[in-house]
């Protein structure tokens, strides 16, 4: 990539200012924005005397330059190149650059120092991981996409097969009737009409012949309807748990930037509908075009300019199908996204209810509901426009080909060339082969609505975690539970929220992080769980970098208690048991009493065996807190992380979870984050963080005796204790 | 553990708990622990206000007085009708109310969603929690005559 173009120490002479005798080239920066933000290319060269900028003119001597300073806003990136007095130049390029930025950057801050420019693979390493968020393509689906299904569809390869002779034999079945139609015709009733008798012998034989492949098609149209279904439904079960087992897999980050209800309905409907496809409209497909092509070679056999005659407007159907296929081809998708809106809209308000109902804002979600139904209708109408015309014209088709298929076997029979039996044979065969090309013609719209299933399934499946499993995992048996965060960046998306973090853990050591909302806190505690993995420097685990260590394998060692607890739908046991399931009950009663929940939970009717809701309705928080305190308390784990475990509760409550917390932390590495500093207290060193960077460390006493940002922070808290500001009089009239 | 408190019951039919530093707190009430998964395991004697008192490892392990007193304030305490059979139910749509016959004679029960049936860990066992908070047991749905059988289905 961009890395590669700026490694070569010589350059070839296109360079828009011509390089000096011996000068040598350390880095280029290829610039894509000018001064003004307007798209622009442009380079910027380093070299060891000077850095070369992009109007060929301007060239600025090294010796002349203090500072090159690099800063990111909304997706933007800056360079601003400085002597000691004041700014020299200002270069803008998009994010996609940074790393070549920032290499230019420490090749330049290198050069300043007067060092030996090697190359430091490790950190271009770090920071090339970034700009790993790839925008998903938005071409319409191809049909090709099904076939990827094959990989789902392998393990029954057995009974697909057997379903497919079925098939065979089942069409080749509905295809005698019409066949035995012509010495009906022929042999006994024009024979009977020019003054013959009936031959009940014949009639018989023929008739039965008619009822046996009736029967025979019964059968065989069960069987293979029977065996094909039971396939296709276990290919659409295998493909629901693998998508949703890889979706569990996939890092937070993926959870962040998608809407529930999209999710849910990939996994839910998409699925289904897939299987529908398979079990329905592909098998009648495959039965269609194994009776056309059969059909076709029977007339053939019979008479050649028949047929000829009646496939005709075969081709003609083709090509429309073709046409309307490009058409509906987009408006699929776009359906399926706007179905995905109406859910989502639903999986917002549904869980926000409460909030919905405080703010009496039920008409206005009721608004956005309705909105994403008329969106979903708008869309239907457009591809309904194109899609209702479609069929009719088919119909037309046919009876069209009917009619010719009358007037060319009417011609022939008046010149003898063939009999009766053989044009009613041809016109039994030819509307059932319509009916069928009416039908097939449905394929297009369910091919299309499946691949773009499909298609959304995939994208699952084929997103890779942001969190890679790594190769070869470096087992981690027992840690002592020590943390070295080494020169930590992050960025999400276009925003840098972690510069610059370097931390050393102790074992056993309680940590606070302390700052404003936003000064990157959680971000740093989620890179600790490997919710999400650094994009610059590292954090090590007793010499052990994170990422080589497999994730589960890590987590273990982890206990979050989070400022929200999610309890599950089950029991208070299953609950507390969540992240160890073979639990004794003498084990779960243990971790309840040490997180003081043991007597609420008797209190409760069953005791442990009493049902929490979804979010744990029939608790309180305080009481849910204490439960999922009692679930990390089971795990034992050797880290542990409390989010703000306390900021939703009142004093009393968290004085009483305090008490658990206590017995949770002993012993053990913790890191805890709280907005309200007194519950801090006990913490051996407070992190300041401000604006993803850490300003202060040091004890209560060390830092309010530095009166620094943590004094500031604290004092603003505990004026607001004191002294709560005056109400209603600040309030203007009329508002209260 | 289960020696170092006696256990007697006043006049007024409460129960009487004396630990080992000898304060006595009257009206003590024991509780399951695991009331479904593990009825016999874990019982608690909770004080008047809540705390708990003693904690009992397994009912089996008292000596025969306590535990039939507990045992009896047990009983009084836990009303969960075992039902054994669903004569009638008047809508296969909830809110529904079921004719049923239980262990302790016959009655009926609300039934407001089928939510509130709730499937055990025993092979077939469900507790049917009732509109009004009454909880009714099934031991194994499958032991049921036929036609509880049909009708529960339709709630399944």
């Amino acid at each position: 990539m961009i890395l590669a173009a700026m490694t070569p120490p010589t350059e070839p002479a296109s360079l828009s200012s011509p390089l000096e005798p011996g000068e040598r080239i350390v880095a280029t920066l290829e610039l894509d924005l000018d001064e003004q933000l307007a798209f622009r290319p442009g380079r910027l060269v380093l070299t060891e005397r000077r850095i070369l900028g992009p109007d060929a003119a301007q060239s600025w001597p090294l010796s002349a330059c203090a500072h090159l300073h690099h800063y990111d806003h909304a997706g933007i990136g800056t360079l601003e190149l400085a002597d000691n007095t004041a700014r020299l130049a200002l270069w803008r390029y998009t994010l996609g650059r940074n790393p070549a930025a920032l290499r230019f950057e420490r090749e330049f801050n290198r050069l300043k120092e007067g060092l030996a420019s090697g190359s430091s693979a490790e950190a271009a390493d770090a920071e090339t991981g970034e700009g790993g968020s790839t925008a998903e393509p938005t071409t319409p689906p191809s049909t090709w996409t099904l076939l990827r299904l094959w990989r789902f569809a392998r393990p029954y390869q057995g009974m697909l097969l057997a379903g497919f002779l079925l098939t065979l034999a089942a069409t080749a079945a509905t295809l005698v009737p019409p066949y035995l139609t012509m010495p009906l015709m022929d042999d006994v009733l024009i024979p009977y009409q020019n003054g013959t008798p009936v031959d009940w012998t014949k009639v018989s034989w023929l008739l039965g012949g008619l009822l046996g492949a009736a029967l025979l098609a019964w059968g065989l149209g069960w069987a293979r309807t029977y065996i094909l279904a039971l396939v296709s439904e276990r290919i659409g079960a295998d493909l629901r748990t693998t998508t949703y087992e890889h979706l569990l897999k996939l890092s937070l980050e993926y959870f962040g930037g998608k809407r529930t209800g999209d999710l849910l309905a990939r996994i839910g409907s998409e699925t289904d509908r897939i299987n529908v496809f398979l079990s329905l409209h592909l098998l009648d497909f495959a039965t269609d075009v194994l009776m056309i092509a059969m059909t076709a070679v029977i007339l053939f056999s019979i008479n050649p300019w028949l047929a000829l005659a009646t496939l005709l407007p075969l081709p003609i159907i083709a090509w429309l199908i073709h046409m309307v296929r490009d058409r509906l081809r987009t408006g699929f998708e776009q359906i399926d996204r706007v179905w995905a809106e109406v859910t989502s809209v639903l999986a917002d308000t549904i869980p926000g209810i409460r909030v919905v109902k405080a703010f009496a804002q039920e008409t206005r979600e009721a608004q956005r509901f309705r909105d994403a139904n008329r969106h979903n209708l708008e869309v239907n109408d457009r591809l309904n426009r194109v899609w209702s015309l479609f069929a009719p014209t088919v119909g037309l088709l046919t009876e069209i080909g009917v009619l010719v298929v009358w007037m060319f076997g009417i011609w022939l029979i008046s010149k003898d060339s063939i009999t009766v039996g053989v044009l009613t044979a041809f016109l039994a065969y030819i509307t059932r082969f319509y009916v069928r090309l009416d039908s097939m013609s449905r394929i297009v719209s369910v091919t299309q609505k499946a691949a773009a299933g499909a298609k959304r399934i995939f994208d699952i499946l084929d997103h890779v975690s942001s969190v890679p499993e790594p190769a070869h995992p470096v087992s981690l048996p027992a840690p002592q539970g020590g943390i070295e965060i080494r020169a930590v960046h992050f960025r999400h998306g276009n925003r840098a929220i972690l510069r610059g973090i370097d931390l050393d853990i102790r074992p056993g050591e309680m940590v606070g992080l302390v700052g404003h909302s936003g000064s990157g806190k959680s971000t740093l505690v989620n890179l600790i769980c490997r919710f999400y993995d650094v994009t610059g420097g590292a954090i090590r685990v007793e010499g052990v970098d994170l990422r080589s260590i497999a994730v589960a394998d890590w987590r273990k060692h982890i206990g979050l208690v989070l400022q929200e607890p999610f309890l599950f739908f089950g029991t208070i046991a299953e609950n507390i048991a969540y992240g160890k399931p073979d639990a004794t009950r003498a084990e779960i009663v243990a971790a309840a009493r040490a997180a003081h929940a043991h007597e609420f939970i008797l209190r409760q009717p069953f005791g442990y065996d009493s049902l929490v809701g979804e979010r744990g309705q029939s608790l309180s928080g305080g009481e849910r807190q204490r439960i999922s305190i009692a679930r990390a308390l089971l795990i034992d784990p050797k880290i542990l992380i409390l989010d703000e475990a306390t900021s939703a509760v009142d004093t009393e409550t968290e004085f009483e979870i305090q008490r658990a917390l206590n017995n949770l932390i002993r012993g053990r590495t913790t890191i805890a984050i709280a907005h309200r500093l007194s519950t801090l207290r006990r913490a051996d060193r407070l992190i300041v963080m401000e604006r993803g960077r850490i300003v202060e460390i040091g004890n209560h006493d060390d830092l309010m005796a530095r009166e620094g940002h943590y004094w500031r922070l604290y004092m603003a808290q505990s004026r607001q204790l004191d002294a709560p500001p005056p109400l209603g009089e600040e309030l203007p009239e009329g508002a209260a | 553990m289960s020696a170092a408190f006696s256990l007697t019951r006043t006049p007024f039919g409460r129960l009487v708990f004396v630990g080992a530093d000898g304060t006595a707190q009257e009206a003590v009430v024991p509780v399951r622990a695991f009331a479904l998964t593990a009825p016999d395991e874990g019982i608690a004697l909770l004080s008047a206000e809540g705390h708990e008192l003693v904690w009992i490892e397994r009912l089996a392990d008292l000596p025969p007085a306590q535990r039939t007193l507990i045992e009896e304030e047990l009983s009084r305490r836990e009303f969960m009708p075992v039902i054994e059979h669903i004569l009638a139910v008047d809508s296969y749509a909830t809110p529904s109310t079921w004719q049923i016959e239980t262990d302790r004679g016959a009655t009926q029960l609300l039934l407001k969603s089928e939510d509130d049936i709730r499937r055990l860990n025993g092979p077939g066992a469900l507790l049917i929690a009732d509109g009004n908070g009454i909880h009714y047991l099934i031991r194994d749905r499958r032991q049921l005559d036929p036609l509880s059988q049909k009708i529960l289905k339709r709630f399944l």
